[in-house]
């Protein structure tokens, strides 16, 4: 890699070791670009990126910088333009676009802002020269003004702030109804694989009160439709339950 | 002088801001803008024939009377009147951008910036030196920012067609030229 030149001195700057950063120092990646580029008196429009996206890197870690997102992004994007102006490129391809030139562009405008920020600081100290009438130091807030208020008024903002109250919302807790529609949808669909389920196929081990009820009142609608039928080969015996008729019926 | 400009001397001495002239025009229907107006370059002519130490000033889309600057030294020193703070340089880059730009939303300061500018964006509001004027169009509706008077009147500005044009600027903004495969 090139020599590294001396990085920008900032006026926090402690002799080696920990620095305290000067953030005012620079007021950006871009700031800080540029600063590089003066200093080398190169071409802003044929840059040197390698060398400057070195001298980046020393300088943001050198400045304490190498915390800060704004300026890993741009040291992110200067060493992705570096790799990308590396890449081979055939002798007179026109297709080529210059890695470097979204960057050129945005330093230029930059420079340009800088440029107008110093003719806003040389017109604001012009202007600082001159005073107006009625200065003031910038005092404490007034109190607030004493209430002045008829009792009409004070009625009717009552009446206003009465109005505002919501009404109470009350919650009506309702047992969880029966999800009958449910266990239909569930029973046709098992129904629909197989011709014959056990009642165990329908409700699981772990079924809650609603969930039995539910499908038991499923198999029952089912049944009067006469899309299933039940049987019960003995008392206590576990529930059988048959497709009736091809599947449409289900 | 002419009893309409020592009744703008009198108007423009009681207040403490600069007026415009549709304001200062109220004060005599009958003369109208273009009678304000001659009576208001009767009145600085005035003061400025007599060597006086404020003069009338035209600033920030109205006018006003103010020191003269070779007496800034001599009354700060007293603490009878302070200059303002100097704008950081972060605060003067988001103004510049905010009044070419203007109506611009943060997104687009940062991007020209390079950094987050939205504490900036902040603080400049909360000076009074720009204002949200409308919402632009695309994801979220963003805020739109724009200058206020205070802007020129801490610049010293008529208005903002005295902000340098950008083609006076020594940096164009030329697309850069085509690089040479080598």
């Amino acid at each position: 890699m090139t020599a590294l030149p001396p990085p920008p001195s900032p006026a926090g700057a402690a002799a080696g070791g920990g620095f305290t950063v000067e953030l005012e120092q620079f007021s950006g990646p871009l700031d800080l670009l540029l600063h590089l580029i003066r200093e080398d008196e190169v071409d802003i429009t044929d840059l040197p990126i390698a060398r400057i996206a070195d001298q980046f890197l020393a300088a943001i870690n050198e400045l304490g910088l190498n915390q800060a997102a704004d300026y890993l992004e741009m040291a992110a994007r200067l060493l992705r333009i570096k790799a990308q102006m590396l890449l081979p490129r055939r002798l007179g391809d026109d297709e080529w676009e210059d890695p470097r030139s979204e960057l050129v562009r945005r330093l230029l405008e930059y420079q340009q802002i800088r440029e107008l920020v110093d003719w806003l600081a040389g017109a604001a100290a012009i202007r600082a020269e001159r005073f107006g009438r009625g200065f003031e130091q910038p005092g404490p807030d007034l109190p607030p003004a004493p209430l002045a208020i008829e009792l009409n008024e004070l009625l009717a903002a009552a009446e206003r702030v009465v109005a505002l109250i919501p009404e109470p919302t009350l919650h009506r807790v309702v047992p969880r109804p029966l999800d009958v529609e449910g266990a239909t949808a569930r029973i046709q669909a098992l129904l629909a694989e197989r011709d014959t389920l056990r009642w165990h196929d329908v409700v699981s081990e772990r079924a809650g009160v609603v969930e039995v009820l539910s499908a038991f009142i499923a198999l029952l609608e089912l049944a009067k439709r006469g899309a299933v039928r039940l049987d019960q080969p003995e008392p206590f015996a576990p529930m059988v339950i048959r497709r009736e008729s091809p599947r449409e019926a289900a | 002088m002419s009893p309409l400009a020592k009744l703008l001397e009198a108007a423009l001495f009681a207040a403490s801001r600069p007026l415009g002239l549709d304001e200062l025009a109220t004060l005599d229907p009958e003369a109208g803008e273009a009678g304000t107006r001659s009576a208001l370059a009767e009145l600085r002519d005035t003061f400025a024939a007599a060597d006086h130490g404020v003069e009338l000033v035209e600033i920030a889309e109205g006018w006003q009377f103010l020191t003269r600057p070779e007496y800034a030294e001599p009354i700060e020193r007293a603490q009878f009147a302070l200059r303002p703070r100097r704008l950081s340089p972060a605060a003067l880059e988001t103004l510049a951008i905010i009044a070419y730009r203007q109506p611009v939303g943060r997104v687009e300061v940062d991007e020209i910036r390079g950094v987050d500018s939205g504490a900036v964006i902040d603080k400049l509001v909360e000076r009074g030196l720009i204002e949200i004027t409308s919402r632009g169009e695309g994801l979220g509706r963003p805020l739109l920012y724009s200058t206020t008077p205070q802007f020129l009147e801490i610049l010293g500005l008529k208005g903002l067609e005295e902000l340098p044009r950008l083609d006076e600027l020594s940096v164009s903004l030329r697309p850069p030229a085509p690089a040479q495969p080598e």
